[in-house]
């Protein structure tokens, strides 16, 4: 069996924070009861002069800089965002651009709500099993858009994770992956418009519960595994309460999905959600661990992945760029009005 | 007010990945990169090599804009410096992800990837480098 898998990963978030009391009182809610309900503390900001390339950028950076590749080697680059900068005009070459990797590169900007970037590992997995490929470049990341005082404001952040996906000195290798897609309208945002509209409750059993639990299943029968064969399990976290649902029904423990929870104090970074759960798993495994991570997109669909941790993460440069928890403990609080304010609520001639 | 498109798009390598040059005659380093040598003059014809800056440094002086230009009233206040970068050049840029008031000259700096200006709502967005004060202990990665 070709070794196919992860050969390093970077993650980035930006450092401003708001806290759920911030907005629970700007909106007259009482705190208390959103933070117990969403399992959410507080999320990430991204500062005015960040969007989803700059993020995608760095994260692809700290990736570069715990291996030792040319750039020039990697093959392709796909980024999975619902908040591309531009709605005609790839991020991708950006990233390109800015890692040295053009011209000779594959392109394109993919778009599945929170999973195009799950997407993107199995399309990079795809071209490097075929040999088309040496290396593909799978980014995850997003500036997620939340209207004023909708429901989703309390969790709509900023965030992304890269992994460079190749077949040498692989750290994690991809045993298998599967998808779970149907046509469910949960969540959208249509053309030209500024903010996503939600189904509520809808967004629950036959949205992230059926795909997630869908996709979860195949997997496990596909690989004969039972929950109990997995160390750590990583699913979609549109907030700190569905991924502990849905880890329960599916028979996995606290213990396992622990590592890998980031939503409490990040919010859902959408597209980096799964991703960034991934790298903070990564950032502390050993030989021979294995994980599931399942991702969501709204829409809807399920990436799992059966990933084992190999004896290369020893001699893996995890030290060269921040973990997932350094970038957590970089912050600064910032007010409502602020956030009005990076975040373009207020308008003005 | 904007770059123009084709300027910007010409400067991309400098701008992204800080590409700077080398005089082999003298060793010294340039950024933007220079044609030519201002020190050994002709003698350089030929012998300037580009060069990728790491983009650490530190801090030489900074000054606080309360006062910006179109399309910076949502970053105000804001820091713009002077930064030395370790292989020697001083290039200006703005400091961020920093309360400003708690700059010091000297401090460590790295390059950081950011939007630096766009055409309003339908014109280009133009990317680059900025710079973020670093803590002695996360020093790391290659962000520039």
């Amino acid at each position: 069996m070709m070794n196919i898998g992860i050969v390093s990963y970077g993650a980035y978030i930006p450092m401003n924070r708001i806290r759920i009391e911030e907005i629970a009182e700007t909106w007259g809610r009482n705190p208390d009861d959103i933070k117990k309900g969403l399992n959410v503390f507080e999320k990430t900001v991204p500062s005015p002069d960040e969007d989803t390339a700059t993020i995608s950028v760095t994260a692809s950076r700290y990736a570069l800089s715990r291996v030792n590749i040319d750039p020039k080697d990697i093959g392709a680059i796909f980024i999975g965002s619902e908040s591309h900068p531009y709605a005609v005009k790839p991020t991708s070459t950006i990233v390109g651009e800015a890692i040295s990797a053009v011209p000779e590169l594959m392109a394109a900007d993919y778009e599945f709500a929170c999973k195009a970037g799950t997407a993107a590992i199995q399309n990079c997995m795809a071209l490097v099993r075929s040999g088309m490929i040496r290396y593909g470049l799978a980014i995850g990341a997003d500036t997620a858009q939340s209207a004023p005082g909708d429901a989703l404001e309390y969790t709509a952040s900023a965030g992304g994770a890269a992994f460079i996906i190749g077949k040498e000195k692989v750290i994690a290798r991809i045993n298998c992956t599967c998808s779970f897609a149907t046509d469910t309208p949960d969540f959208w945002r249509r053309e030209a418009r500024k903010y996503p509209k939600h189904g509520g409750r809808f967004t629950g059993a036959p949205a992230y519960f059926r795909h997630i639990i869908g996709a979860a299943k195949l997997l496990m029968e596909k690989m004969k595994t039972k929950p109990e064969d997995y160390d750590y399990a990583i699913f979609h976290q549109p907030n700190g309460k569905f991924p502990v649902t849905v880890g329960k029904r599916l028979g996995f423990d606290r213990k396992q999905l622990e590592q890998g929870l980031l939503t409490p104090y990040i919010g859902n970074t959408y597209s980096g959600s799964s991703p960034l759960g991934l790298c903070s798993v990564l950032d502390v495994a050993k030989p021979g661990d294995r994980i599931l991570m399942v991702s969501y997109g709204s829409g809807a669909g399920s990436d799992a992945f059966d990933i084992t941790v190999t004896d290369e993460i020893e001699n893996f440069d995890r030290d060269k760029a921040p973990t997932v928890r350094e970038l957590m403990e970089r912050k600064r609080y910032i007010s409502y009005a602020i956030y009005a304010k990076y975040r373009n609520l207020l308008y003005w001639e | 007010m904007g770059l123009a498109v084709p300027r910007f798009w010409r400067e991309i390598p400098y701008r992204y990945n800080l590409i700077g040059s080398r005089c082999k005659v003298c060793n010294r380093i340039f950024f933007p990169p220079r044609e030519v040598c201002p020190y050994c003059r002709r003698k350089s014809l030929g012998k300037m090599e580009e060069m990728k800056l790491k983009g650490k440094g530190r801090l030489i002086t900074y000054t606080i804009i309360y006062t910006p230009p179109s399309n910076f009233e949502n970053q105000v206040p804001y820091a713009v410096g002077i930064v030395e970068l370790d292989e020697g050049p001083r290039i200006t840029s703005q400091i961020v992800d920093c309360d400003p008031e708690k700059l010091k000259i000297g401090m460590r700096v790295e390059a950081v990837f950011r939007k630096i200006q766009e055409d309003g709502d339908t014109g280009a967005i133009y990317y680059g480098y900025k710079f973020r004060p670093v803590g002695e202990d996360e020093d790391k990665g290659e962000t520039g």
